[in-house]
């Protein structure tokens, strides 16, 4: 069974001229089948935790350690940590001009599962999960994430994770941005893929409203760079209720 | 109307529009047009058309040292039935017609070549097979004059391929008769040490539409000219290039299309990329409206991609308008450097960093590849550009 622990991770980055250190020791343990929200203010390093784990080069690790499966996590390029089943669907995805969706999606998938799907059972896997996240046909040959809505653009990362299948995922605030109907056709492709039981979903968010259609089975309050809080689901209903005042002065006095 | 952006990595972009009386596409030039070489002074390198190109590379073409050998270049044609194909003297009424040399270097090819290539389409003659040009440099220095006529009516694709080494200036004609279509695929393929300079003169006819993709991979030192006029209204000029600078290479494009007549169109798009140390591509894109072209639209545009630190671009579009009876007119141009949150957003789905890259460059192409329409050049070019990728990744 799948697993990524997290332990210590301490994390910083170059601002001003300066090192400022947004990661505080982050302690977590994700594995195959569960579902973890993790949530907090603006600010409290949700997204940074997102990225150090994905490799994006503008993060440092200065401490602590990332492993998939035993595997050393940090010591793996950004392609390698995708290929080993890590999968970050992102809150701004990047426009690629000229790429269109379908050659992208074919050259991800081709790398992934390390040999070129087979043209005919692709383009039938393809088409039915776009159909499933009310995506048009017409999408496949338009560039990647050109001209997309906000709503488009998150779609076209569930689509990914639909047809990437990896053993972890990390959605970045995936639900920011959306109305409530593109919110339900993303969370139920959240779900579809949580229902395989095969996947680990680290669910980064700042509201509690997608929580009402992707049910975490635990809930982490994450503020001044470090999970300040561990609980089951009714974790997220005391959130609702009170908010991050209590954990955003904790973290000032800290 | 205009748009300028610059994303500085070791380049510049300016951008103007001038109205009538401040002229710079006419005022500029340090001499104005003429056949006879003698009618230029020899560039010292800080004239407006020659601050951008090294001088001292050029082998003498701009100071009348270089001399023909005899045995510069080889010059194939191979035409579909219907083509006339002629070699003729200098004397040939139908030299020079589309345009004159506007500067010493074109005033020193029309001074000096002895023989000149007239390629005729007759009237209302469709080709269905391409024109194809072979121009291959065999060592020496060379001038020359090539000629392509179109009748009425007539349709054409024209390719013109460079390749080898030499050091070559000449001047090429495009003339449209009225209705005729001419599309010409120039390939700049040449070894690395070639020099080559050159002149394009296109005259389009009333409802003619001329469209021309020029391809730069190769030489030491490419400088290219391509210009339009319009002989009745309702021409529609394509300008397409697309050029790939590497480490120690210069390769500039200098256009200008002149609307001179009414209900003319121009549409000028321009991308590379470069890489390595003391690349350097230079972009010159003139429009001038002239006050008897009411009802002109017009477009230029140039997209630089900068691979590596080391590539310098500097990218000009300037726009001149003497009416403001037209349709519409505008310019861009931008240079950045290869986006990193592109890379880390492919990469991030699997997709190890020399196929990203690949990716990106091959997208970046596309639309002009596209225009092409010729498919034994598109895929020779898309070889090309991932020959390029694979000497820069390694």
């Amino acid at each position: 069974m799948a697993t990524l622990e997290i332990r210590d991770l301490h994390v910083t980055v170059e601002a001003d001229n300066a090192t400022k250190e947004i990661l505080k020791g982050v302690d977590l343990t994700v594995k195959q089948g569960e579902t973890h929200a993790i949530m907090g203010p603006n600010g409290s390093g949700k997204s940074t935790l997102a990225y150090s784990l994905a490799g994006h080069p503008k993060y440092t690790i200065t401490q602590g350690t990332v492993t998939l499966d035993g595997e050393d996590v940090l010591e793996m390029s950004v392609d390698e940590r995708a290929r080993a089943g890590l999968f970050l669907a992102m809150q701004y995805p990047v426009e690629v001009p000229g790429v269109s969706v379908s050659n992208f999606l074919r050259t991800s998938a081709t790398a992934i599962r390390g040999e070129a799907p087979k043209l005919r059972t692709w383009v039938k896997e393809v088409r039915e999960a776009m159909e499933r996240l009310n995506i048009d046909p017409s999408f496949a040959e338009r560039n990647v994430n050109e001209g997309f809505s906000g709503g488009e653009k998150k779609r076209h990362e569930i689509l990914q994770l639909e047809l990437l299948k990896p053993k972890v995922a990390i959605l970045d605030e995936t639900d920011s941005g959306l109305d409530v109907d593109a919110l339900r056709i993303v969370s139920e492709g959240v779900n579809r893929v949580r229902e395989t039981g095969e996947v680990g979903t680290l669910l980064i968010t700042h509201y509690t409203r997608i929580l009402r259609y992707i049910k975490p089975d635990h809930v982490h309050v994450f503020a001044a760079g470090r999970i300040a809080e561990s609980g089951g689901p009714e974790l997220a209903d005391k959130l609702e209720n009170e908010g991050y005042e209590a954990y955003v002065k904790g973290g000032a006095s800290a | 109307m205009a748009e300028a952006q610059n994303i500085p990595v070791g380049s510049t972009t300016a951008g103007s529009i001038a109205v009538a009386a401040e002229s710079t596409v006419a005022t500029r030039m340090s001499a104005p047009p003429s056949f006879d070489v003698a009618d230029f002074p020899v560039p010292h390198g800080r004239e407006e058309e020659w601050r951008f190109t090294p001088l001292e590379r050029l082998r003498g073409l701009h100071d009348g040292t270089a001399v023909a050998t005899g045995e510069g270049v080889k010059v194939e044609v191979e035409a579909p039935a219907g083509v006339v194909v002629e070699t003729v003297g200098r004397d040939d009424a139908r030299l020079g017609r589309a345009g004159t040399p506007v500067d010493r270097i074109a005033a020193q090819a029309y001074s000096a070549f002895e023989k000149a290539g007239v390629v005729t389409v007759p009237k209302e003659t469709v080709l269905t097979e391409p024109i194809r040009i072979a121009v291959h440099g065999q060592g020496g220095v060379a001038y020359g004059h090539q000629v392509i006529e179109l009748g009425a009516f007539a349709e054409a694709v024209v390719v013109i391929d460079h390749t080898g080494d030499t050091v070559l200036a000449g001047n090429v004609d495009y003339i449209l008769g009225d209705g005729a279509k001419l599309t010409v695929v120039s390939v700049q393929d040449w070894d690395e040490k070639a020099v080559h300079v050159a002149q394009h003169n296109a005259l389009v006819g009333r409802d003619a539409s001329f469209k021309s993709i020029v391809v730069t991979f190769g030489g030491d030192v490419v400088r290219l000219h391509p210009r339009v006029t319009y002989a009745g209204p309702g021409g529609e000029a394509e300008l397409f290039g697309l050029y790939f600078t590497d480490a120690g290479q210069h390769q500039e494009h200098r256009l200008l299309v002149t609307h001179n007549t009414p209900h003319c169109k121009s549409n000028v798009a321009y991308k590379g990329a470069l890489q390595g140390d003391e690349a350097h591509a230079v972009w010159i894109g003139d429009v001038l409206i002239q006050a008897a072209a009411e009802g002109t639209d017009t477009y230029e545009m140039n997209r630089n991609l900068v691979l590596t630190d080391g590539a310098r671009v500097d990218s000009v579009p300037n726009l001149e308008i003497e009416t403001g009876e037209i349709v519409g007119a505008g310019h861009a141009s931008a240079t950045g450097r290869f986006d990193d949150e592109q890379l880390f957003y492919l990469m991030a789905r699997g997709i190890p960093e020399h196929e990203a890259r690949r990716l990106v460059v091959r997208g970046f192409f596309a639309e002009l590849v596209q225009q092409i329409g010729i498919a034994d050049i598109e895929e020779r070019l898309i070889a090309r550009i991932e020959e390029e990728l694979e000497a820069s990744v390694g």
